[in-house]
C-alpha cells in the first residue's frame, strides 16, 4: 500500500464515508421523534441525587 | 483481615522501589527511586495504622460510592493551589530572573511542574472525582469493581508526584505536557485503563437505560487520552535501571505525533472531559435539564470527529510538510462551529433563567467558564489560520490563549462543580460562604482579564518587533532589545496570575470550613433569598 | 424505518458508544500521521547530516534535562526576518537524528538551530554561567553547575544502542569506541583523528575552560556549538526539497 493510494482512499471513499457518518450522525439526533426521548434523556441527571 | 492484599502487594512495591534506587545507573533515577520508596512505604504504613484483624463490614451494593470522590475533591483543591503558585513563581522568574535558584529551581525544570500540576494534577483529579460523581448519578449504579476506584485514585496521585519530583531532578522526555519518563507512563497507562475499566463498568451496570450525554464526553476524553498517551510516548530506554529514554521517532515525524497528541490533550482532556463536567453541573445548579439535549449529540460526534486533525496548526511553517499544514488549519477552522455550538447550548440552558446569574455566584462562575470557552475556541481557530499564525507564533499571544482557556474555562467550570459536589458529598446543608464565592469569582475573572490581555499586547509587540525593518532595510531591534521590552508586561501578568491564585486560595478556604461543617454567619447575597416588601 | 428503531443503539450501548469514539478519532490520527513514516518525500536529501558525537549526544541530553526547548526554539521559519536574524530556514532533514526533536514552541529567547560557530567557547561558558554579565537584558537563568559537574560516564554506548534501535545508523564501530570518544573530543590533548573520521565537522578540544575534566559544560557547549553547522548550502537546491 503506497501513499498515492491512500492519499486518493482519503480524498474520494476515506471521505464519503467519513461524511455520511457525521450526517448520519446529525439526522439521528434530529430525526423525528427523536424529541421526546431526548427530553426524556435530558431529564436524567436531575431525577435524583 | 483489612487491606491484608494491599498491605503484602504495597510492601513488595517499596521493596522493588528500594532495590532500585540501590542498583540505578544514572544517579537521578537512583534519587527518583528514593522518592518512590519514601510514597510508597509511607502510604503503607498509613494502611497499617488503619487496618483492623477483623473483615470489613459489608457495603451496601445500592448506595453510591463516594469515598473516593471526598479525597478526589480535596486533592483537585490541593493540585490547583500548588500548581497555581508555581505558575506565579515560573512568572516572577521571568521578570526578575534572579529568582531561579539552579539547578532544581531554574525556569526549565519549574515550567513543566506548573503545566503538569495544573493540567493534571489539578484538571485530572477535578475530571476523575467528577466523572466518578456523575456517572454513578447518572446511571444510578455504585462505581463498579470494589476498591477499583481507591486504586485508581491513589495511583493518579502516585503518578503526579512522581512526574513532579522527577522534573525538578532533570527526569523529562521534553514532550510538552507529556514530560514523564517511561517508567512513570507505564504507571499512568496501568492506572488509566484501570480508569477505563471503572468508567465503562459503571455504565455497563447502569440502571437507567440511557447513557446520558455528559458520560459520553467522560467516555471518549479516557479512552482517547489512553491512545493519544501510549502512541506519543514510545520510547527506548537506555536501560531498565535507568531514567534516560530516546523517543521512538525522530525529527518531523516525532514533531507532528507530539502535537497531535499535545492539541489532542487540549481537545480531549481540557475540552470533553470538562464538557461532561458542564453537561452535568450546569443543569443541575440551575435546576433546569439542558438547552436542547439534541444539540449535545451533534455537538459530542462533531466535536471528536474534527478535533483529532487539528493538531498540524502547532507546526505551521516549519518544516512539517505544507499538506499537513494547511488540513490543520481548515480542520481547526472548521473546529469553531461545534465549540460555539456546545458554548450556546450551555448557556442557554440558563434560558428563563437569567436572573440567576445575579443572584447564584456558582451559576455566574459557571457561566463565565462557558463563556470563556466561546472566547477561547474562537481565538484557537482565528490563531490557526497561518497568516495569523505566523505572527503569534513563538510569542506570549500562544501563553495569553492557553491561560483565556485554561483559568476561563477549565478552571472556573471545575470550581464550579467544587462548590456544587462539595457540601453534597459531606452532607452540608450549604457552603461556608457564598460572599466568598463572590470575590472568588472577582479575583478570578480579573485576574484573567489582565493576564490575557497584558500576553495580547506583549506577544503581539514582540511578534512585530522582531519582523520590523527600518528604511534601509535593516532588522530594527535585537532579540535582547525585545526581552527588554517583555519586563513590564511579565510583571502585570504575574499580577494577574497571583489574582486568580488568591481566588482559589478562597475557594479552598471555603471549601475547607465547610467540610469541617462550619456555616459563615453573613448577609445572604442580595437576590438569593425573596425579599420581601414592608406592607403599605 | 428499521435503522431509526434501532435508535436506541449508540445511546444505549456503552461499548458501540466507546467502539464509536474510538474509531472516528483513530482516522484523523492515521491519515495524517502514517503518511509521514513512509513518504519518501517528507524529508529531503541534503548532504553533510550524520548522527551526533557522543559528547554532543550527552551536551543534547543536558539541553533536554534543563528544559531549554521552553524557552528557545530549534526551526527557523522560512521569512525573510528569520532568515536574515538566525540564517538558513530549517530543513527537516536537520533534525532526522533527532529522537526527540527539539524544535520548540516558544521564543522567550532567541532561536538556536543556527547558533553553532556564532560565538566562542568562552562566550557560551560565560553566558551559562552568568548571562547578565554577557547579555545585560537577559532573563536566562544561571547554569553554572554545569562546570563542577563531571559528566556521568557509566557507559555511554548504551546510549548510543538505545538510539540505534530507534533508527539512528550509529556503526558498530562508533558504539565500540563511545566512550573514548566522549572523552576524546573534550580533551585538548588527545588524538581525535578516529574520533573526526567517524564524526565529520565534529568540533574538539577543551571547551569549558577546564582541560582537567570533562564536565557537563563540556557537552552543552560542545552541543550548541555544532547546531546547524552540519548541512552544507551552498549545495542545497531549494526547488527540490520543497514539500
Amino acid at each position: 500500500m503506497d501513499y498515492n493510494l491512500m492519499r486518493e482512499f482519503a480524498d474520494s471513499w476515506g471521505l464519503v464515508a467519513m461524511a455520511l457518518f457525521f450526517v448520519g450522525c446529525i439526522a439521528f439526533a434530529l430525526r423525528p421523534g427523536s424529541k421526546a426521548h431526548a427530553d426524556h434523556a435530558a431529564k436524567i441527571p436531575l431525577q435524583d441525587d | 483481615m483489612r487491606f491484608g492484599t494491599e498491605i503484602v502487594l504495597l510492601s513488595l512495591f517499596a521493596f522493588a522501589a528500594l532495590v532500585a534506587a540501590g542498583f540505578g545507573v544514572d544517579e537521578a533515577f537512583r534519587q527518583h527511586m528514593w522518592v518512590l520508596f519514601f510514597a510508597v512505604a509511607g502510604f503503607t504504613a498509613i494502611l497499617l495504622r488503619n487496618t483492623e484483624l477483623k473483615l470489613a463490614a459489608p457495603v451496601d451494593p445500592s448506595a453510591y460510592m463516594d469515598g473516593p470522590i471526598r479525597y478526589g475533591a480535596i486533592a483537585t483543591m490541593f493540585w490547583g493551589i500548588v500548581g497555581m503558585l508555581v505558575g506565579v513563581v515560573i512568572a516572577l522568574q521571568l521578570a526578575y530572573p534572579h529568582l531561579n535558584i539552579e539547578p532544581w529551581f531554574n525556569f526549565g525544570r519549574l515550567r513543566p511542574l506548573h503545566t503538569s500540576g495544573v493540567i493534571f494534577a489539578f484538571g485530572g483529579n477535578a475530571l476523575l472525582c467528577t466523572s466518578m460523581y456523575v456517572v454513578q448519578r447518572t446511571c444510578r449504579a455504585r462505581l463498579f469493581g470494589g476498591n477499583l476506584a481507591w486504586f485508581v485514585l491513589w495511583g493518579y496521585q502516585l503518578f503526579i508526584v512522581m512526574a513532579a519530583t522527577g522534573y525538578l531532578l532533570g527526569i523529562t522526555e521534553s514532550r510538552e505536557y507529556a514530560e514523564p519518563e517511561w517508567y512513570v507512563d507505564i504507571w499512568l497507562t496501568i492506572v488509566w485503563v484501570a480508569y477505563l475499566i471503572l468508567f465503562l463498568g459503571t455504565i455497563l451496570k447502569r440502571k437507567e437505560p440511557h447513557i446520558y450525554v455528559a458520560n459520553w464526553f467522560y467516555l471518549s476524553f479516557i479512552v482517547t487520552i489512553a491512545m493519544l498517551h501510549v502512541v506519543n510516548n514510545l520510547s527506548m530506554p537506555v536501560s531498565f535501571l535507568g531514567s534516560k529514554s530516546y523517543s521512538a521517532f525522530s525529527g518531523v515525524q516525532d514533531a507532528l505525533t507530539q502535537w497531535w497528541y499535545g492539541h489532542n490533550a487540549v481537545g480531549f482532556f481540557l475540552t470533553a472531559g470538562f464538557l461532561g463536567m458542564m453537561y452535568y453541573f450546569v443543569p443541575k445548579q440551575a435546576n433546569r435539564p439542558v438547552y436542547s439535549y439534541r444539540l449535545s449529540i451533534i455537538h459530542f460526534w462533531a466535536l471528536i470527529f474534527l478535533y483529532i486533525w487539528a493538531g498540524p496548526h502547532h507546526l505551521h511553517y516549519t518544516a512539517l510538510p505544507d499538506w499537513a499544514q494547511t488540513l490543520g488549519m481548515v480542520f481547526s477552522v472548521m473546529l469553531w462551529m461545534p465549540s460555539w455550538g456546545g458554548m450556546i447550548n450551555g448557556l442557554m440552558t440558563l434560558s428563563g433563567a437569567w436572573d440567576k446569574i445575579r443572584t447564584d455566584p456558582i451559576i455566574r462562575m459557571m457561566v463565565a467558564a462557558v463563556a470563556f470557552y466561546g472566547m477561547s475556541t474562537f481565538e484557537g481557530p482565528m490563531m490557526s489560520i497561518k497568516a495569523v499564525n505566523s505572527l503569534s507564533h513563538y510569542t506570549d499571544w500562544t501563553i495569553g490563549h492557553v491561560h483565556s482557556g485554561a483559568l476561563g474555562w477549565v478552571g472556573m467550570i471545575s470550581f464550579g462543580a467544587l462548590y456544587y459536589m462539595v457540601p453534597k458529598l459531606w452532607n452540608r446543608e450549604r457552603l461556608y460562604s457564598m460572599r466568598l464565592v463572590t470575590w472568588h469569582f472577582w479575583l478570578a475573572t480579573l485576574g484573567i482579564v489582565v493576564y490575557a490581555a497584558v500576553m495580547w499586547v506583549s506577544g503581539i509587540m514582540q511578534g512585530l518587533m522582531w519582523r520590523e525593518y527600518d528604511e534601509q532595510g535593516f532588522l530594527v531591534y535585537s532579540f535582547a532589545e525585545t526581552v527588554a521590552a517583555m519586563h513590564p508586561y511579565y510583571v502585570m501578568r504575574a499580577a494577574g496570575g497571583a489574582m486568580y491564585l488568591a481566588g482559589a486560595a478562597l475557594m479552598a478556604w471555603n471549601l475547607t470550613m465547610t467540610i469541617l461543617g462550619y456555616q459563615r454567619k453573613e448577609q445572604p447575597l442580595p437576590g438569593s433569598a425573596p425579599a420581601y416588601q414592608p406592607a403599605e | 424505518m428499521g435503522l431509526i428503531d434501532k435508535h436506541a443503539l449508540i445511546e444505549k450501548n456503552a461499548t458501540l458508544l466507546l467502539v464509536g469514539s474510538l474509531l472516528v478519532v483513530t482516522v484523523g490520527g492515521i491519515v495524517e500521521i502514517a503518511p509521514l513514516f513512509y513518504l519518501d518525500n517528507t524529508i529531503e536529501k541534503v548532504e553533510g547530516m550524520r548522527p551526533y558525537s557522543p559528547l554532543e549526544l550527552a551536551g543534547r541530553n543536558i539541553y533536554v534535562r534543563e528544559g531549554c526547548y521552553l524557552c528557545h526554539s530549534q526551526m527557523i521559519r522560512p521569512f525573510r526576518d528569520e532568515v536574515e536574524r538566525y540564517g538558513h530556514y530549517s530543513l527537516a532533514a536537520e533534525s532526522m537524528y533527532d529522537h526527540p526533536f527539539q524544535w520548540g514552541s516558544k521564543r522567550t529567547g532567541p532561536d538556536l538551530a543556527r547558533v553553532g560557530d556564532r560565538y566562542s567557547n568562552s562566550w557560551h561558558v560565560q553566558h551559562l554561567t552568568d548571562p547578565r554579565s554577557v547579555v545585560p537584558e537577559s532573563i536566562m537563568p544561571s547554569y553554572a553547575f554545569l562546570k563542577d559537574k563531571p559528566i556521568d560516564l557509566k557507559d555511554f554506548s548504551t546510549h548510543l544502542v538505545a538510539n540505534r534501535r530507534v533508527g539512528v545508523p550509529y556503526t558498530d564501530d562508533m558504539i565500540a569506541h563511545a566512550d573514548a570518544d566522549l572523552m576524546a573530543q573534550a580533551d585538548p590533548n588527545a588524538d581525535t583523528s578516529g574520533l573526526v573520521g567517524r564524526y565529520p565537522k565534529a568540533k574538539v578540544g577543551d571547551f569549558d575552560g577546564n582541560p582537567q575534566q570533562v564536565t557537563e559544560m563540556d557537552a552543552l557547549v560542545a552541543y550548541l556549538q555544532m547546531l546547524g553547522t552540519l548541512v552544507d548550502f551552498k549545495n542545497y537546491d531549494e526547488a527540490a526539497g520543497y514539500r
